[in-house]
């Protein structure tokens, strides 16, 4: 197929899917209807693809098996939430200790507290980075582990309370006025990781995963670009979490645990190791299922006088998790493997069918 | 000898106590194709990796030309001309072929196109599986990456780690042929060799490496003809 027509086709696509968005932004209720679960799929959906090319960025492209986003994910998401409480609405979020006398009439724009949340996640990535980045695969992962885990408890410690609100969490957390700020952010966001990905620097981090002594061998300078990953896909994550604060308007410190990260690999999984296309496109998948297409299991349901046995709430997670495994059965490399949406992989594989389905009927004869 | 590229005094290397080369002395002498020979163990890779940065020596000085690098960090060590062809082939099996040079170029930030022309002619067969993932080529195929990736970096000297491992006789020919055009066009080559005969005969100098010494050295043609040698590498 010509580049152009495989241009084509791709604009003609993303305009479809944005004109979903607009559809479903302008046409749907905010709540209330079937419909308007479309909304939540799409924007947490959104915001879930972004923490999972961070994620992506720094597992499946440079072959760091870090386990930290649920802790820059916090770290973004208090920073942002911190500096957007409106100055009106401080006295009654932070009733019970105060608020900082510094903070008290500091109120950042939205996007530059966005911002200033990604930087913070960053911030601590090249801190902690340096030591952490020496250790290798499993290791890498519990200390990242631990790391989340500090966050969170430092993130909810008395000597913040005047700050953080403590365990109290922040509440009155500002979004966008529009329904489009998510989209516009993560899609900003996750062209700027394409583009990384694309760039000399991404050919260095697939390298460096793929051998680490061929990439320094070359001349690749491995902890400089092990720290340079985790800092950007930290950056990512941090504004993800920022993004999560904006959508779910309050948190507290028990938001981001620990399975906040094992969801976002889970779909990281899913969609395949070193895939873009894939995380977003899992990202989606497995939101809408959560969120939607499984939520009728949740509730008890009559097949004429039937009742079905076994619905009701929380039976729709065993059915995730079923599905779940079946999927890493049927898929071991996830829906994209290491590959990226391909037109011609698509045509292909209707073609390779077809050709199949053509051989076999003559074999028959 | 000519123009000395790089000097090797006294060079040691430990691992965790054990002592894998025990001081050794060498000269690569510019334009030249120098081979170090020697069984499993005797400290040849140690050697390579150490000149390359991988590997810290414990002792001794690594010169080119004139310069001390020992020590110095491998991406140093790449920038200043020299490129290592690892051991066992270790292409980059995710990447494509394209993708694979452009990493071996990765410390250039001036136009590849040329290099790219110049590698796709020396190994047509590259060309051809330009869009294959490395990891699929054929064993003898993933060697002329290796090496094509290593002359992308524009290498002054080329230091090759048995290129010959496991590849079928008549690959490891071709290989050696490309290994003396590349000498040819200019480049120096270091390359350690089990294959002992095949390394002889096209290296200008060679050195018997045992047990992390030099026992031996010579033209190549000398050391083929050499009794002690023919005996312990070339079976005869």
């Amino acid at each position: 197929m010509s580049k152009k027509k495989k241009f084509l086709l791709s604009a003609v696509s993303l305009l479809i899917l944005a004109a979903l968005v607009v559809v479903v932004g302008e046409f749907t209720p905010e709540s209330g209807s079937q419909w308007s679960n479309l909304r939540t799929v799409l924007q947490l959906g959104a915001v879930y693809a972004l923490i999972a090319v961070s994620m992506n960025l720094c597992n499946g492209f440079t072959g760091l098996f870090s386990l930290g986003q649920a802790g820059f994910m916090t770290l973004g998401a208090y920073t942002y939430a911190i500096f957007t409480i409106p100055v009106s609405q401080r006295a009654s979020v932070y009733y019970l200790y105060g608020v900082a006398d510094w903070l008290s009439n500091v109120q950042l724009p939205l996007t530059v507290a966005l911002l200033l949340g990604g930087l913070m996640a960053a911030l601590v990535a090249a801190i902690v980075g340096a030591p952490v980045l020496r250790l290798k695969s499993d290791y890498l992962a519990i200390a990242t582990l631990g790391l989340a885990e500090v966050i969170r408890i430092v993130v909810a410690s008395s000597p913040l309370n005047r700050i953080t609100n403590g365990s109290m969490g922040l509440t009155a957390i500002p979004g966008y006025s529009s329904y489009y700020g998510i989209f516009i952010v993560v899609a900003v966001c996750i062209a700027l990781v394409a583009l990384l990905i694309n760039s000399s620097y991404g050919r260095a981090f697939k390298a460096i995963r793929d051998d680490e002594i061929a990439a320094e061998a070359m001349g690749i300078n491995l902890p400089r670009h092990k720290q340079m990953s985790f800092i950007i896909s930290s950056f990512f994550a941090g504004i993800g979490g920022a993004l999560m604060a904006m959508y779910m308007g309050a948190i507290s410190s028990t938001t981001f645990t620990i399975s906040v990260t094992y969801f976002i690999l889970l779909i990281v999984v899913i969609g395949g190791m070193g895939s873009i296309t894939g995380s977003i496109i899992s990202a989606f998948l497995v939101i809408a299922a959560r969120e939607w297409w499984l939520r009728p299991l949740d509730q008890v349901q009559y097949i004429g006088t039937f009742k079905v046995p076994l619905l009701k709430t929380g039976f729709r997670m065993v059915v995730f998790s079923v599905i779940l495994m079946i999927v890493v059965l049927f898929f071991r490399n996830g829906i994209m493997g290491d590959k990226e949406f391909n037109w011609d992989r698509i045509f292909n594989a209707f073609r390779g069918k077809k050709k199949k389905a053509a051989v076999s009927g003559g074999d028959s004869k | 000898m000519s123009d000395v590229m790089l000097k090797i005094e006294d060079l040691r290397i430990n691992y965790g106590g054990i002592e894998a080369v025990k001081g050794i002395s060498f000269d690569v002498p510019q334009g030249k194709i120098v081979t170090l020979i020697g069984a499993n163990g005797a400290g040849k890779s140690s050697t390579l990796r150490s000149i390359a940065g991988i590997v810290k020596p414990s002792g001794g000085k690594i010169r080119l030309n004139g310069e001390d690098i020992t020590g110095k960090a491998p991406n140093y060590i790449v920038s200043k001309g020299i490129t290592l062809v690892p051991e066992g082939r270790r292409i980059f099996p995710d990447l494509t072929v394209a993708e694979n040079l452009r990493v071996g170029a990765y410390l250039r930030k001036d136009d590849l196109t040329q290099d790219m022309e110049r590698v796709y002619t020396l190994f047509p067969r590259l060309k051809e599986r330009e869009w294959q993932a490395g990891g699929t080529l054929s064993g003898g195929e993933q060697q002329m990456l290796a090496v094509a990736r290593a002359l992308m970096s524009r290498p002054k000297l080329i230091m090759m780690d048995e290129p010959s491992l496991g590849l079928a006789p008549l690959v490891v020919r071709g290989i050696f042929d490309i290994i003396k055009t590349i000498n040819a066009e200019g480049t120096t080559v270091l390359l350690i060799e089990q294959n002992a005969n095949m390394a002889l005969k096209i290296a200008d100098w060679g050195f018997v490496l045992e047990t992390g010494r030099i026992t031996k050295q010579g033209t190549g043609a000398e050391l083929l003809n050499d009794a002690s040698v023919k005996e312990a590498y070339l079976g005869t």
